[in-house]
């Protein structure tokens, strides 16, 4: 096994892990979020205009964090600035 | 490297400058909106026509959006953030049209958005309040937060551009690997789901430099 081959699995496993582990985080937070705000407008329908709208920009927050984790992964598996240190 | 034909290719350059096809994607949406706008105002009359209620009735949309978060007379920012809307979320449909590439999946437009976005902050923030109130802002609790204001300038603009970026081009690229794993009619209801997305992310782009704008204005009130 020479050093690109172990360069290039060692990065599919680790874009595999990026995107597993930077999912579940802001997964778990946004179906928090949601819960909240559907039992906000549950409590006081009046005010939904309100929540929906903090509701949106907070949940592109949350997922946001999500799209890092996408980006580096798109940075692993198609432009790794790694295998440059090995192909010359 | 050339991956399914999904990242930005060079056309033509002029010089140094490499034109590529988002580019050229963004000039045809471009041409497309000043079009509409020039045909549906044509004959603008007090008992309007259909287009130009649907023109009316988004600007009024945009009118009170503003009015509910920034402080100001709302005609202040409604050129900027009218633009940016309406530019990103044309942008964000046009990759539905087949062989067209979404020119936001690109990340130079959404920097070029970005960087916009962070410069109008400061140009407005200066011409309301003056470069001393302005100033003012970046030591609000104390003196100390001053460098962690100064990272978050700049992080909360890169932000920006990634989350514009990476929404599109992962919804892009769904479709594609569906595409190639399923066939016909399975990515269709994905197509669904990232026209709400581009649709939300253009809201949410434009929402947030409100937000920015409105964060370098809210001390003198």
């Amino acid at each position: 096994m020479d050093a690109k081959t172990v360069v290039i699995s060692v990065s599919i496993l680790a874009a595999a892990l990026v995107m597993a582990i930077g999912g579940y985080g802001p997964a778990k937070a946004l179906g928090k979020a949601l819960t909240e705000a559907l039992d906000a407008t549950a409590r006081q329908p009046e005010a939904s205009d309100k929540i929906m709208r903090a509701l949106f920009v907070g949940m592109a927050l949350i997922e946001s964090i999500a799209i890092y984790a996408f980006v580096i992964a798109l940075i692993i598996l198609f432009a790794n600035p790694l295998i440059g240190y090995i192909v010359k | 490297m050339k991956v399914f034909n999904l990242f930005p290719e060079t056309i033509f350059s002029i010089g140094p400058v490499q034109i590529t096809d988002t580019v050229t994607t963004t000039w045809f949406v471009m041409a497309a909106i000043i079009t509409i706008c020039y045909l549906s105002t044509r004959k603008l009359s007090i008992k309007p026509s259909f287009f130009q209620e649907i023109l009316e009735a988004i600007f009024e949309a945009m009118e009170k959006t503003i009015k509910d978060i920034l402080p100001l007379d709302p005609w202040l920012v409604v050129p900027l953030l009218g633009t940016l809307w309406i530019l990103i979320g044309f942008s964000n449909l046009a990759g539905l049209i087949p062989g067209v590439k979404t020119p936001t999946a690109d990340l130079n437009t959404t920097f070029a958005f970005a960087f916009i976005s962070f410069s109008m902050t400061h140009v407005i923030g200066i011409t309301t309040q003056g470069l001393k109130g302005y100033l003012k802002h970046y030591k609000e609790p104390t003196w100390i937060l001053l460098p962690f204001h100064l990272i978050a300038e700049v992080t909360r603009t890169v932000a920006l551009a990634v989350r514009l970026f990476g929404n599109m081009l992962s919804g892009d690229m769904i479709a594609i690997i569906l595409l190639g794993i399923v066939g016909l009619l399975v990515p269709i209801p994905f197509s669904l789901l990232h026209i709400i997305i581009g649709l939300i992310q253009a809201y949410i782009f434009g929402v947030l430099t409100l937000v920015f704008i409105a964060g370098g204005i809210r001390t003198k009130s």
